[in-house]
């Protein structure tokens, strides 16, 4: 037992160096990560780029193949699950169907010996608005409780650190929203440290208040919400974290404080400052609420990029905004973000148009743009498991 | 006549009869009907006459009528032999039950739980039990036991009916444990529980009505056997050896009575399930 002392309020999590292989194929590479005490931390990514595996090293589920784990600054690397003072909410619940809702609540309690473990239950219950049910069995509950009684499982045992896989996956749009500002508010509530992990970028953003977003194994950035989307560092962060228009070409010329990029006879600045790379060829982009339309040509300025001109091939109204897109010869596809102020689409498709920015909202990566796949990557979770799965009968079948 | 009384009668029409008769309506109404009823009764048959015979006031052999009486239930033990064999076939298939059904499921949660050397020889020599012949399996049983000098009673039963139990305990199982999510036992272990915590609050608990399916499956098989017994049990006597050996000369009423208890006992086991059942169903309803 893990001495049935728990912090009161959320520890440090540490990641040194963690790998995590899997016949076949390794899903971690040289992790390292501080998750600092009391945070709301988001581990953001598409399917199989190592997120949940992260999650079920910190939870013991998985053991690392090398690297250490510290808890605040404990070294709990060789420890079992039930010995870590760290408790989940798993993306399917997973609440015990042969018990009721308080049983549940209480399991944690119980097995550590805790008093007064029903009482406790009952105030972790009332925390979610669930107390009521709590003579109830789990599949007398709809999705939305269900979820909240997990996580009342979790948070009654004051765990150093709450991991959360996906807890939100399985519910409608609506239940989402509103379940991820309860969670959000239970978290400020009870201080606790936070590990959530999740796939969908607006729920990163609004819950969290430091973002990973990790692809193929590795933690690609990490900083606020606010931060990552306005200066994102490479071509993946740039696109998985909304939507970026990337230009690349060589760097021609540099002033004092910004650089200028020739993409195909145009030239785009942009501030030394927000570019990772000043020489060479560079990915520069926008985001495509940031860029404006124009059904005239503009007079050039200083402190602004011009494209143009070209033709609208699409107009999509989604209510509070419109989405065109813009083809510029030589440029490709530019996606532009106008809010509806007036009545209607500023322009149809078919429109001659220029397309502008202020040189300030732009940035640079660190990579390039990846040509567009045709097919997605054989990355994900499903296609893993089964290469897994092919391994393991390979290696019966030999022995 | 519509489509569907077709199908019933299960006539193929070549061409849609314009005036559909009377005669074929009234068939296809009534013949699911008589058959039925005749396939009951040709199943009941055998038991009802058991039953009936169970209070028959017989002297030796229990094949004609004598008159009605209660003896037989009230003085069961009268007949040399019968309840010592009947207390035989209860201990061995407890026992062989208890066995199969522990070795069974540890087997069964391995196989799916588990990636193991050997794994898919181990699922392929489970089911070799259930494919073989019980006359070769007997006898090559008797052959081993022979071959060992152990001495053939209740021990060589019990071990040959654990053995063959065993198989039918896996398979049953194993199908309750593919149906639980890993998800439920990792949640235990992450809510402080340890490796044993885990088994008996979490993975026993939901198993068990796969195991007590098993165990009641298992009884029921041990019970029965009679091929397999026949060749291990040297002198010692099993329900079904008695009636066996004493169908030669007349199986005695009181066998009847034993038979005819066991039944009823099984019909009001399976009644109580369901009344519970539908009870539970109710209250469930009722809460929601």
């Amino acid at each position: 037992m893990a001495g049935g002392v728990f912090a009161e309020s959320g520890a440090d999590l540490e990641l040194v160096g963690i790998q995590k292989r899997f016949p076949g194929f390794t899903a971690i590479e040289g992790m390292d990560l501080t998750i600092p005490a009391g945070s709301f931390f988001a581990l953001l990514g598409p399917s199989g780029c190592g997120k949940t595996t992260t999650l079920r090293l910190v939870a013991g589920l998985e053991e690392a193949t090398a690297g250490r784990i510290l808890i605040g600054g404990k070294d709990v690397t060789d420890t079992k699950p039930y010995q870590r003072p760290v408790n989940t909410v798993f993306q399917s619940y997973a609440l015990f169907p042969h018990m009721t809702i308080i049983e549940n609540v209480a399991f944690g309690l119980r097995r550590r010996k805790i008093a007064d473990a029903t009482g406790k239950a009952h105030e972790a219950l009332r925390l979610v608005e669930l107390d009521h049910l709590a003579a109830r069995r789990p599949q007398q509950l709809s999705g939305g409780q269900q979820q909240r009684v997990a996580l009342a499982r979790a948070i009654v045992n004051r765990p150093a650190l709450l991991l959360l896989d996906e807890p939100l996956g399985a519910l409608d749009l609506k239940l989402r929203r509103q379940m991820q500002l309860e969670l959000k508010s239970i978290q400020e509530e009870v201080g606790l440290t936070f590990l959530h992990v999740t796939h969908d970028q607006e729920e990163a953003m609004t819950m969290a208040d430091t973002v990973a977003v990790m692809n193929k194994g590795k933690i690609e950035q990490l900083g606020a919400p606010e931060v990552l989307y306005e200066l994102p560092r490479t071509a993946f962060v740039a696109n998985f974290l909304g939507q970026s228009n990337l230009f690349t070409g060589p760097v021609e010329g540099t002033t004092g404080d910004s650089i200028s990029v020739n993409v195909e006879g145009n030239r785009i600045v942009v501030p030394k400052s927000r570019a990772q790379r000043h020489s060479g060829e560079v990915t520069v982009g926008a985001r495509p609420e940031k860029l404006t339309l124009h059904v005239t040509e503009p007079k050039p300025e200083a402190g602004t990029n011009l494209l143009g001109p070209g033709r609208v091939i699409d107009v999509s109204f989604s209510g509070v905004s419109t989405q065109y897109i813009v083809a510029i010869p030589g440029l490709g596809s530019i996606v532009v973000f106008a809010q509806n102020m007036g009545v209607g689409p500023l322009v149809g498709e078919g429109t001659e148009t220029w397309v502008s920015w202020k040189v300030e909202h732009g940035f640079g990566l660190e990579d390039e743009a990846p040509r567009q796949p045709r097919f997605s990557s054989d990355t994900d979770t499903a296609s893993i498991a089964l290469e897994k799965k092919r391994a393991l009968m390979s290696e019966l079948e030999e022995a | 006549m519509t489509l569907q009384e077709a199908r019933a009668l299960g006539t193929v029409m070549e061409t849609p009869a314009p005036r559909p008769s009377r005669a074929r309506f009234s068939l296809g109404r009534w013949l699911l009907p008589v058959y039925s009823a005749l396939a009951l009764i040709f199943l009941l048959v055998p038991i009802v006459y058991t039953f009936v015979f169970s209070f028959n006031d017989s002297l030796k052999s229990n094949i004609s009528w004598r008159g009605f009486t209660l003896d037989k239930w009230t003085n069961v033990c009268a007949a040399q032999g019968v309840c010592e064999a009947f207390g035989n076939s209860i201990l061995i298939g407890v026992i062989a039950t208890l066995a199969a059904t522990t070795l069974g499921t540890a087997i069964a949660i391995a196989l799916v739980r588990y990636r193991f050397r050997f794994r898919t020889g181990v699922n392929l020599l489970l089911f070799l039990p259930m494919a073989t012949p019980e006359v070769v399996l007997g006898a090559g049983l008797a052959a081993e036991f022979l071959g060992l000098g152990a001495d053939m009673g209740l021990v060589t039963i019990i071990l040959a009916h654990t053995m063959f139990c065993i198989s039918f305990v896996v398979v049953t199982v194993k199908a309750r444990v593919t149906s639980l999510d890993p998800a439920l036992e990792e949640a235990g272990r992450d809510l402080y529980a340890s490796p044993g915590q885990v088994f008996w609050r979490i993975t026993f608990p939901l198993l068990l009505p796969g195991i007590v399916a098993a165990a009641l499956l298992s009884f029921a098989l041990s019970f029965d056997d009679f091929i397999i017994t026949n060749f291990n049990s040297g002198t010692t006597d099993t329900f079904p050896k008695f009636i066996y050996v004493s169908a030669a000369r007349g199986v005695p009423a009181e066998a009847n009575v034993i038979a005819s208890a066991v039944f009823i006992l099984a019909i009001v086991l399976v009644l109580a399930q369901q009344i519970s059942a539908a009870a539970r169903r109710k209250r469930l309803a009722k809460v929601q």
